[in-house]
């Protein structure tokens, strides 16, 4: 049953598009716990590095705060897409959304790359259990970039042929509620497995 | 406490935010960096990280803006994340040293 027939079968106050952003926000609450128990496995075993290299040894701090900064501003690509969006400017609003999409594949390379740089230098996933953890926790938010990234593009695409209808710009809200959520997710991840543990 | 929408910010706003927290983010990177802040640099850097949260999920997802139940429905997850993790490191030994 569509979220549109179960609007059509239950009306009253509560249109679509707040049971859309009610169910985004309900998902949203549960991704906090979802992050949360992987960063919590992170700090419990940060410094079972075994053979392996720890985080001081491997970290590349500038190079990872210039990932954080993109991703930051992708935050406000976004926002601006959503903005263009809600005054019905949709050749504007699929500018934002193609540039947050950039941003966001520009974020994934710099991350493919650091992954690339840490098994060089004798880091992966069955390494440590801090190894574990570090690829868990940042693959699993990495995919959700991906995620963001692939809704971000079909959203465009939609646009660009025509199929993405006047009244659809909550689309574009809701998407992004979810990229916005993957940034704060990385501020998070930045502070708590990065610069705290240099 | 009203229970309706408000007006969003302008894009001005926006660009003045995304400013705001490139500055917080060139901040945390450059106390790591500064050995006499060693002894508060936890703190320093939690503190600068809630801002720059607070700032996205406000502003950017328009939490502040929205309506009561959109704050409420995130704020479940957002108050019992550091409850329920708090007490799993607390009993791992995490917090009081391993």
């Amino acid at each position: 049953m569509s979220i549109d027939t179960l609007a059509q079968e239950h009306p009253g106050p509560h249109d679509v598009s707040h049971i859309r952003k009610v169910a985004m926000w309900v998902f949203l609450g549960s991704e906090v716990l979802f992050f949360g128990s992987l960063i919590t496995t992170f700090l419990l075993y940060r410094t079972r590095i075994g053979d392996g290299p720890g985080a001081a040894e491997i970290f590349d701090i500038p190079f990872t705060s210039v990932s954080s900064f993109i991703l930051l501003m992708s935050s406000l690509t976004m926002v601006m897409a959503h903005h263009s969006a809600s005054r019905k400017d949709w050749r504007q609003m699929r500018v934002w959304l193609v540039a947050t999409a950039m941003l966001g594949i520009v974020f994934l390379s710099g991350q493919v790359f650091e992954f690339t740089e840490f098994v060089e230098e004798g880091l992966t996933v069955s390494t440590s259990p801090f190894g574990s953890s570090f690829f868990v926790l940042t693959g699993v938010h990495g995919a959700h970039v991906a995620v963001g990234v692939l809704l971000l593009l079909a959203t465009a695409l939609m646009s660009f042929t025509g199929r993405l209808r006047d009244g659809e710009g909550m689309n574009v809200e809701i998407i992004g509620l979810y990229w916005h959520f993957v940034d704060v997710v990385w501020i998070v991840i930045f502070t708590v497995v990065y610069l705290m543990q240099v | 406490m009203s229970d309706t929408a408000h007006a969003h910010p302008t894009p001005r706003d926006y660009w003045l935010i995304a400013l705001i927290l490139a500055v917080i983010t060139g901040a945390e990177v450059s106390v790591t960096y500064i050995d006499a802040l060693d002894s508060v640099v936890a703190p320093l850097l939690i503190t600068m990280s809630a801002a720059k949260f607070a700032i996205v999920v406000g502003y950017f997802m328009h939490l502040k803006y929205e309506q009561r139940i959109y704050r409420n429905l995130f704020l479940m997850g957002i108050i019992a994340a550091p409850i329920l993790f708090g007490t799993v490191l607390l009993t791992f030994g995490v917090l009081i040293g391993d």
